[in-house]
């Protein structure tokens, strides 16, 4: 900023460069102290005597005979199969992101070169979709799932997310395929390509970056899923969260509670990697609807 | 684009959307009118070496074979609407009559378990996303002027309360405030009470859940308003200073109406977020003292002997008409601009 005008006043840097340190402080310091934390024992992250011992360690020093121990990690990948849910929800989460982008893509392109009425009263019903909180429809599930035999498998639940995934998916690539001019494929329509050939040749060539960002969103969906997961499928299929919430009710006894904190630093570390990678996506993702509208 | 090639594009997706959202809300709506059947008891008898007892049991048999005959159960017609789990009229009515002021009628009212989780989404609803928009807007002017080679740790920073999972971001937020956590301990430094904890009070728990939804909605509100802000026009920024607005003015006259389009935005998303809260409530180990509407249907199906699919169903009905009253407005609006568009 070389306008002078613009410049701040000292006082007032001061306190914004405050205010941010305190945000970050808010933002980040809960997961710095439990990734910390899940390396030491119970008896130092829960300290009945100084919470400095969750930085020091000297119960894990006396324990361990290091300050640092991988025995919640042991205990819940090894011991409690953590690696079994790992395992269920990466092949969830990568079925959800393909299958929902296939279908989402083929929808949105279709929505956003319509503009007959009914493409509005689809988009108003999958707003409608949208807000539908998870639980209503996972009690529709149930009792036709047990009837028909396919309640507790992956495929099942797979399926699931993916439909629940549509409504968001469909708005958020229906308005960016709004901002692929119209001429790219009414052109290699004029020169004789059928509609689907039009798509195929000329918009998805250049749809990779709404496509990226969409899909991150729909891997988000897939990951943090709780509610489907938890009530969809039997305990040697459960994914991650599910996982992580059973470890709540069976290992509330001494010492095993790092198992949960363990397990729940695991299920953080993946995300980290995520945003390192993708941020500028996300961001521009989060925005696409605001700007569209 | 013609009705039929619009067809071939968009039936795999809405397929799914019919299979898996609309019918099962049409199975919602008939589970809702059904309730478990009666169980069919036989009388026998035990005989011992003192003389035969008579004894009444559940026929299991015949049970699997009703069951099996009428999965959801016998009709029930509007009853489960209207018993006490759920809208109590006549619980509602006997409280009105029979209590004497208006605190005992609340206190009663918020005993009943439909009204207790109502009262609390809609209070977590209304309460959350005004300040989710308030405390992104504040960040987001203040991140916006910072020194740019800070920009990029911030956003990733800010980023994390919302895009981890909601149960794992409850978890480790209520590790912390564990009696036995540095937050726990440190308020009870601060407060020089060693018996306070978080988890006791009602009060407590509904704040701590709050501060909770505002942790985790609060950068989706920055990330949006961040990005905004990078495009408010600068000339009016620039003939608002020649005019001698103060740095406040130009924030109040100038930016806030350019990015008060984007808060409509950041409102109906987090009304609709904000209106399933779920996962913070059983990460917060919450349930005896705030539900919501979620959790209840949850917790109907969960239920230890047998889940309780025309409870839950009713509850989803209810929850269900919450969120189109909700979505009311938006939808109005959404209906005018399409018709001046075409």
């Amino acid at each position: 900023m070389s306008n002078p005008s613009v410049k701040k006043p000292l006082p007032l840097l001061t306190l914004s460069i405050g205010f941010v340190l305190l945000w970050l402080f808010v933002a980040a310091f809960p997961f710095l102290w439990t990734m910390w934390g899940s390396f030491k024992v119970e008896g130092d992250f829960f300290s009945r005597a100084d919470w400095m011992n969750a930085i020091t360690g000297p119960v894990t020093q006396r324990q361990y005979g290091s300050p640092f121990t991988m025995a919640g990690y042991e205990g819940a990948w090894v011991e409690q199969e953590f690696w079994r849910a790992v395992v269920n929800t990466a092949i969830v989460t990568v079925s959800v992101v393909i299958i929902s982008l296939t279908l989402g893509t083929l929808g949105g392109y279709a929505l956003a070169r319509s503009g007959f009425k009914y493409t509005f009263w689809l988009l108003m019903a999958a707003l409608v979709f949208r807000a539908m909180p998870h639980v209503t429809l996972v009690s529709g599930y149930l009792l036709p799932f047990f009837q028909l035999n396919i309640w507790g498998y992956l495929p099942t639940t797979i399926i699931v997310l993916v439909a629940i995934n549509q409504p968001f998916t469909l708005w958020m690539l229906h308005s960016f395929f709004l901002s692929i001019p119209k001429d790219l494929d009414e052109a290699a329509m004029v020169d004789g390509c059928t509609r689907f050939q039009a798509f195929r040749l000329a918009i998805i060539p250049v749809m990779w970056p709404g496509v990226v960002t969409t899909g991150l969103f729909s891997f988000l969906l897939a990951y943090n899923d709780f509610t489907v997961t938890s009530m969809l499928l039997t305990q040697e299929n459960a994914t991650m969260i599910p996982k992580i919430n059973s470890f709540l009710g069976s290992t509330q006894e001494e010492g095993k509670v790092m198992y949960a904190v363990a397990a729940v630093v695991s299920a953080i570390v993946p995300l980290f990697i995520l945003i390192l990678f993708f941020q500028r996506q996300i961001v521009s993702g989060l925005t696409a609807g605001a700007v569209k509208g | 684009m013609p009705h039929k090639s619009f067809l071939a594009f968009i039936w795999p997706s809405l397929l799914a959307m019919i299979l898996f959202i609309a019918i099962p809300i049409i199975s919602v709506a008939f589970q809702s009118l059904h309730i478990e059947h009666e169980q069919i008891l036989i009388e026998g008898e035990t005989c011992g070496p003192f003389g035969c007892t008579p004894e009444v049991s559940v026929d299991s048999a015949a049970m699997a074979a009703l069951r099996e005959s009428a999965p959801a159960g016998r009709f029930n017609g509007l009853g489960t609407y209207s018993n006490a789990s759920h809208l109590a009229f006549d619980e509602i009515g006997e409280i009105f009559e029979t209590s004497d002021n208006f605190n005992q009628i609340r206190n009663r009212i918020m005993n009943l378990p439909f009204y207790k989780a109502l009262i609390f989404t809609i209070a977590y609803t209304f309460i959350v996303t005004p300040l989710v928009i308030i405390l992104g807007f504040i960040i987001a002017v203040v991140v916006n002027s910072i020194p740019t080679f800070l920009k990029g740790p911030v956003i990733f920073f800010s980023l994390l309360p919302m895009l981890v999972t909601p149960l794992v971001g409850s978890l480790v937020l209520f590790w912390m405030i564990d009696s036995r956590g540095v937050i726990g301990a440190a308020l009870q430094m601060l407060f020089s009470d060693p018996s306070l904890s978080l988890k006791a009070s009602p009060t407590l728990t509904w704040l701590t859940l709050f501060v909770y939804g505002v942790w985790h909605s609060a950068p989706f509100a920055f990330v949006v308003f961040y990005a905004g802000l990078q495009s408010v026009p600068q000339d009016t920024l620039e003939s608002a200073m020649v005019d001698g607005a103060s740095r406040w003015e130009r924030v109040r006259f100038v930016v806030i109406p350019y990015l008060m389009p984007l808060a409509t935005f950041i409102a109906l998303m987090q009304l609709m977020d904000n209106f399933r809260v779920f996962e913070p409530i059983i990460g917060f180990s919450a349930a005896a003292n705030a539900t919501s509407l979620s959790y209840l249907i949850y917790n109907d199906l969960r239920a230890a002997e047998s889940p309780l699919y025309g409870s839950a169903a009713a509850t989803s009905m209810l929850t269900i008409v919450g969120v189109i009253i909700l979505l009311l407005p938006v939808l109005r609006s959404n209906w005018r601009e399409f018709n001046r568009k075409n």
